[in-house]
Parts: C-alpha cells; sequence; structure tokens
C-alpha cells in the first residue's frame, strides 16, 4: 500500500476493527478510511464495486470475512472479475486480490468451514493461490497485488497463529510455482494449506518407519505447477494427494485427472487422493476431525501405496 | 427569423453548385450562436430534491446532431433486426429503438471522462460514446473488427478511451461495477461521475439496494438511471414491483423523474444530476415515459399517486431481444400509440421544423444519408474476417498464457483446434 497508491482494501471491519483475524491492523489509522475501507454486509455489491473500481486502474484488494460469504459475490467473480478482460478484447484489466480465511477451522459450523478452492477453480480468468506459511503469505500477497490478473488468495483460519522469521525486505514469490518442502525418494505427496502440516506429522511418523516421502506444498491451485509436479512423478513413480477439500469436484480431483492425464507412463500405481469427507462440517470436535484427514490416514495411505 | 432568410437565400444559388453534404454542413453545424428555448414535454417531479426547470436552451446545432445522432441510432437498430433475421447476428440482440433519446440527451450533459454503465441494452450508447458502426456492427457479427475483437458480442460493447464500461449480460450486476467507477473517481479525486444504468426489471435486484447503501454511505458521485421501458421482458412493471415508483426507491437518496423520450428533459435532467452528484453523492434518475392507449390509463392513473423517483420514462418498440415479437404482453395499439405520440425523433424533427432550421426534405436527406453510411458501414463489416483461432485463448489472462501457463515441459501449450 505504501509503493503503489492505487492498492486499496475494502472488506467487512477491515477498517476500525483492524480485521476479523487483524491482518489489517492499524492500516486505517495509516492510510485512512477511504483506502481501508469498512463495508456494509453486501458482499456481492461491494465485490461487484471493487471490480468497476479495478476497470478503471485501482487495485483493490477484496477481503472475504470468511471465504464462505464470498459464495453470496459468485456472480460477480465469475461473470465480471473473470471474464472481463476476455469479454472486452483486452481493454479492460483487472488487477483485484480477493483473499480472506477459510477451511476447517475450530468447531466453527458447516457454513463458517467451507473450502471454495473447488467452487472457484473453474472460472476462466482467475487465479487461485494458497498459502500456507508466513514466509509465502508475504510474497504470494505481494505478487498477487502485483499481477494484473485477478488472483484469488486462500488463507486459512487455523493458521493465523504461526509465528516464523521472515526478512524483512521486500520479496515476491512466483505465483504459478509450487513449493518443495521436503525432497525425498519413495513417493510424492502434493498438498497445500493447513494439510501441509498435518502431511509434515506423518511425515517425521513416516521417516521413522523407514519411508522417504517427497512433500510438494502445490501453492498454485489454478493453473498447477505441473513442472514440479512432474518431475517428482518422474522420480518417485507414486503419488498422494492431501488435501481438504471436499472428495467431489475439489483440487485432488483436477489434480488426479492433470496428472493421469500428463505423466500416466511414470506411475507405478493409481494416484490416491485423501480428501475430506462429502458432508458439512459437523460441531462436535470428534465428528469434525474425521471429516478432515488426519496424520495417521496420511501413514496408512503411503504404506499402502509404497507396498 | 434571420436564420430563415439566410438560409433560404443560401440554398438557392449554392445548391447548384456546391455538393449537398457540404452545403447543409455549412448551414447547420456553424449556428452555435442562436439560443432557442425549448420547454420539456412534463415538468420534473422531484424527491427529496428541487427539480430542475422545465426550459433549455438549445442552439441549432445541438439540434442537428440530436436529429442526426438519433437517427442513426434508430437506423442501426433496424439493419440490425434485418442482420439478425438474416441469420449474420446470432444469439441475443436486444435493440433499443424508442430509447434513443436517453442515449443521445446524457451524451449531451456530460463529458467522456464521466464513466457510462449499462446493461445488455447498450448498442446505442456505445455509439453516444463514440463508438463506430464498422466496430458496433462487426461486433455484432462476431468479426475481428468488432470493438471486443469479436469475442463479446452484443451483449459486451466496451469503449474504455471513451469511458463507456459496457455492456454487461446480468441484469443488475452492472450496478455495483458502477459504484466502483464512482468509488475509483472519488479516490482518485477527480471531478467526474459516473452514471450506472439499468431497467425497470433489474430494479428489483438486492444488489441495487445494496451498492445504493453504499453510494450514499460514501457520498460516492454516482448517479444511478432506471431506464423504465415498463415491460422487464414479458412482465410488466406493476407486475413485478410492487412500488412501481423507481425514483423513490432507497427512500434516504434523492430521484428525478424524467421523460425519457424527450432528450432535452434527458439533458437537462443529467446536468442537474451531475451537478448534484458531485456536490452531494449519488442520485437516481427514473427515466420513463407516460402511457399512451387504453389498456395503459388505468395503470398511469395509479402510477400517478406513487411516482417520484429519478426514472427515465422510456419505451422500446422492439421486443425484449430478437427471440421476443414483442407483441404477447403489450398490444399493438399501445406501440404505434407511443410512436405516433412520443417518439423521440418525431419530436426533435418537429422541433427543427417549427424553428425553421432544415425542411422537410433535408431532414429526409439526412436519413438517407445515414441510411447509406449504415448500409456501407455493415458491408465494411461483413468484410472483417472472423477471429483466428488462436484468439481463443488471448486475453484469457494478461500476457496472454494459452491453456495451461505451465505445460508438463515448462513449454506453453496451446490447444490445437480442429
Amino acid at each position: 500500500m505504501e509503493r503503489d497508491a492505487r492498492v486499496c482494501v475494502m472488506g467487512e471491519d477491515v477498517g476500525h476493527y483492524g480485521g476479523s483475524y487483524k491482518v489489517t491492523k492499524d492500516l486505517a489509522n495509516k492510510y485512512g478510511d477511504l483506502r481501508v475501507l469498512d463495508t456494509p454486509i453486501a458482499e456481492n455489491s461491494f465485490t461487484g464495486m471493487a471490480i468497476g473500481a479495478a476497470m478503471t486502474g485501482l487495485r483493490p484488494i477484496v477481503e472475504g470475512m470468511n471465504m464462505g460469504f464470498l459464495l453470496l459475490a459468485f456472480n460477480q467473480i465469475s461473470n465480471n472479475c473473470g471474464m472481463l478482460h476476455y469479454t472486452s478484447g483486452g481493454q479492460f484489466t483487472i488487477p483485484v486480490v480477493i483473499r480472506g480465511p477459510g477451511g476447517v477451522g475450530r468447531q466453527l459450523g458447516a457454513e463458517h468451514s467451507q473450502r471454495l478452492e473447488s467452487y472457484f477453480q473453474s472460472i476462466p480468468g482467475i487465479q487461485m493461490v494458497a498459502c500456507s506459511t508466513p514466509y509465502n503469505a508475504k510474497g504470494l500477497m505481494k505478487a498477487a497485488i502485483r499481477s494484473e490478473n485477478p488472483v484469488i488468495l486462500f488463507e486459512h483460519v487455523l493458521l493465523y497463529n504461526l509465528k516464523e522469521r521472515i526478512p524483512d525486505e521486500e520479496y515476491v514469490l512466483n505465483l504459478e510455482e509450487a513449493e518443495m518442502v521436503r525432497p525425498g525418494e519413495h513417493i510424492t505427496i502434493l498438498t497445500y494449506s493447513r494439510m501441509r502440516y498435518h502431511v509434515m506429522q506423518a511425515a517425521k511418523t513416516l521417516v521413522n518407519k523407514g519411508y522417504d516421502p517427497e512433500v510438494i506444498d502445490i501453492r498454485s491451485l489454478k493453473p498447477f505447477d505441473l513442472h514440479t509436479i512432474g518431475n517428482s512423478v518422474k522420480k518417485t513413480h507414486r503419488v498422494l494427494i492431501v488435501e481438504e477439500c471436499m472428495r467431489t469436484g475439489g483440487i485432488g480431483a483436477s489434480l488426479t485427472a492433470a496428472i493421469n492425464e500428463y505423466f500416466h507412463d511414470y506411475l507405478d500405481a493409481p494416484v490416491v487422493c485423501l480428501s475430506s469427507q462429502d458432508v458439512p462440517t459437523p460441531y462436535a470436535g470428534t465428528l469434525e476431525e474425521w471429516t478432515v484427514v488426519q496424520p495417521t490416514q496420511i501413514v496408512t495411505a503411503v504404506e499402502q501405496l509404497c507396498r | 427569423m434571420a436564420l430563415t432568410h439566410r438560409s433560404t437565400n443560401l440554398l438557392k444559388p449554392l445548391s447548384a453548385a456546391v455538393p449537398f453534404t457540404s452545403s447543409l454542413r455549412r448551414l447547420f453545424s456553424t449556428d452555435d450562436a442562436t439560443a432557442i428555448t425549448v420547454e420539456t414535454s412534463v415538468p420534473f417531479t422531484g424527491h427529496k430534491c428541487d427539480p430542475p426547470p422545465r426550459t433549455i436552451d438549445t442552439t441549432p446545432k445541438e439540434l442537428m446532431t440530436f436529429f442526426r445522432d438519433m437517427a442513426t441510432m434508430r437506423r442501426m437498430e433496424i439493419a440490425a433486426d434485418s442482420l439478425y433475421k438474416a441469420k449474420l447476428i446470432r444469439g441475443f440482440c436486444h435493440l433499443y429503438d424508442g430509447q434513443e433519446a436517453v442515449a443521445v440527451g446524457m451524451e449531451a450533459a456530460i463529458t467522456k471522462k464521466d464513466c457510462i454503465i449499462t446493461a445488455y441494452r447498450d448498442h446505442c450508447i456505445f455509439l453516444g460514446r463514440g463508438g463506430t458502426l464498422v466496430e458496433a456492427f462487426a461486433e455484432l457479427m462476431g468479426r475481428r473488427d468488432g470493438c471486443s475483437r469479436g469475442k463479446g458480442g452484443s451483449m459486451h460493447f466496451y469503449k474504455k478511451e471513451s469511458g463507456f464500461y459496457g455492456g454487461h449480460g446480468i441484469v443488475g450486476a452492472q450496478v455495483p461495477l458502477g459504484i466502483g467507477l464512482a468509488f475509483a473517481q472519488k479516490y482518485s479525486k477527480e471531478e467526474h461521475v459516473a452514471f450506472a444504468l439499468y431497467g425497470d426489471g433489474a430494479a428489483n435486484q438486492g444488489q441495487l439496494f445494496e451498492a445504493l447503501n453504499m453510494a450514499a454511505l460514501w457520498d460516492l458521485p454516482a448517479i444511478l438511471v432506471c431506464e423504465n421501458n415498463h415491460y422487464g421482458m414479458g412482465t410488466a412493471e406493476w407486475r413485478a414491483a410492487k412500488s412501481p415508483a423507481y425514483y423513490k426507491r432507497g427512500d434516504y437518496v434523492p430521484g428525478l423523474k424524467v421523460d425519457g423520450m424527450d432528450a432535452f428533459a434527458v439533458k437537462q435532467a443529467c446536468k442537474f444530476a451531475k451537478e448534484h452528484a458531485l456536490k452531494n453523492g449519488p442520485i437516481r434518475l427514473w427515466l420513463g415515459s407516460c402511457f399512451v392507449g387504453k389498456v395503459s390509463f388505468e395503470l398511469a392513473e395509479k402510477k400517478a399517486l406513487l411516482d417520484k423517483i429519478l426514472e427515465m420514462d422510456t419505451y422500446r418498440y422492439h421486443g425484449h431481444s430478437m427471440s421476443d415479437p414483442g407483441s404477447t404482453y403489450r398490444t399493438r395499439d399501445e406501440i404505434s400509440g407511443v410512436r405516433q405520440e412520443r417518439d423521440p425523433l418525431e419530436r426533435i424533427r418537429k422541433l427543427i421544423l417549427s424553428h425553421d432550421i432544415a425542411t422537410e426534405k433535408e431532414l429526409k436527406d439526412i436519413e438517407k444519408e445515414i441510411r447509406k453510411e449504415v448500409d456501407e458501414a455493415i458491408a465494411q463489416a461483413k468484410e472483417s474476417p472472423m477471429p483466428d483461432s488462436s484468439e481463443l485463448f488471448t486475453n484469457v489472462y494478461v500476457k496472454g498464457f494459452g491453456v495451461q501457463s505451465f505445460g508438463a515441459d515448462r513449454k506453453e501449450v496451446r490447444a490445437i483446434l480442429p
């Protein structure tokens, strides 16, 4: 925001309140009420407003207080955000960033535990990225703001409290690149967002048992970084996808199809995809745990794949 | 009076010696000085604001420009009708004939730095914003020389340089975009306004109220214009809206009701609205036309008790789109009644004739000239080729990524079409 006067933020409670997860804390004091705009509860309209402003050259960042609320803005995101660059024959660019916390939290209830990446992935014209560490959150956010394309940045409710030492100076990460978390030889585990931590926990157990998993945080949900993924598959010949999306029509489903299409010759076993169950997220703690993929399930899946 | 003598004296000796078009131009386009006072057909009705006066000053040049522009728009829409029937235009084609006064009047009141955004009935507003006939027809036929390179179609006309932001298919979604345009104008501290046009059908969308709330909250220089042609596709407004007083909706925002078939009323209203929006924040315009014909008189009376929003009371002669005959939900008498009594082009023609700015024959000649222009534009547009197959993948993302930005070999993978 300091670098470019055209960057502005809009969303519910982003200004005076500092953001429901304090992401925009103190920004309103520094940049004023117009640049950090508190909107009324009207997702469809303020997303539309951001897109209209982006058409004239501003670079708004829209915050969905919870990504699930952006379902109300689906029309604006799909039709206007994604398509205007195309239907105007290139006249307008929509450099908007849509971000917010999503994913399954701690007993937040079904409607506040949604994973919208599966619904948005088909929209032509947008890019989707998911951050998972403070380091890649900063880099991806900067890249998203500077990109001329509309970018949806998926954050996770449970990852806001992570602490990490990151460089003070400016750095920008590639929006379409995956991150190699742990190189290995036996199996490729593809994951993103919070499931990365479940995978790393499982990886510790797996290493103790003698396996050598390669863990890749795919980060870019649309388009997939098939280069990094492909090289990994060529090396290990086995793929496990661990995601928080639902089984049906999720990111894992698309990724499975893409890997099968491009790297079929390199696979020694079918691609296995561990996803959340196709149920609304229940409130009870134990039930909620079973909805989402747990480290023990990951360990079992790897053992089965590597047999 | 002096003008009359001058014009008749000039015509006689010159018409033989000088080419016809240049003599026309000399007569009409130079006279910018003579003031002619015109009165709007009906006075304005204001809601929470003092309506502007009914009398407007204009010049012969402006009258002739209005005539020419509206005749061009009318001709373009009728030509589009024939092209559609000849299957050169496919899909959806929403025609604007009958409503030209709105496009022309609005344009006369503002500059190209002010923004206009509208829904799918956008051909004439595109023309008013400086779009050319060739670009319009080429886009309608899906050719490369269209304003959106053939990729948008009838509902997606845009012209960034002149502040025309489209051209939108989903009804009502353009209003939050329009508020965004106004937000950007306020952000950049420009002294310009944004006009967000929508119809009586779209007026019932929730996002309009959301947008109006935000615009009023932050004093955005937005003008919401309801082009009320009384039918949301096939549903008459009294069947769709509990309160058809569209200019009163969102009570806290001032509104103005305007006769949208009278170009000068539209011009006056838009000028007033622009000044108001720059000073006091959003305002609604309701452009409607009084009903003519037996069926609608009772409705008109009912409405008269309620009306008071910035509405552009207007009327479309064609159906909602080319697939709608336009006669199942309204009578032919009603349509021809409006055409006889309220046609915007006829109104200007009568004004021109009554002030002796041109003769009947000259106006007919202008119309013939326009017809020729439109036919030439269509011929030129027909020659434009279809877009190249590679255009399928351009402009999806900026920098034209193609199908995938990184293929398996980190080369750009472009799918090859059969």
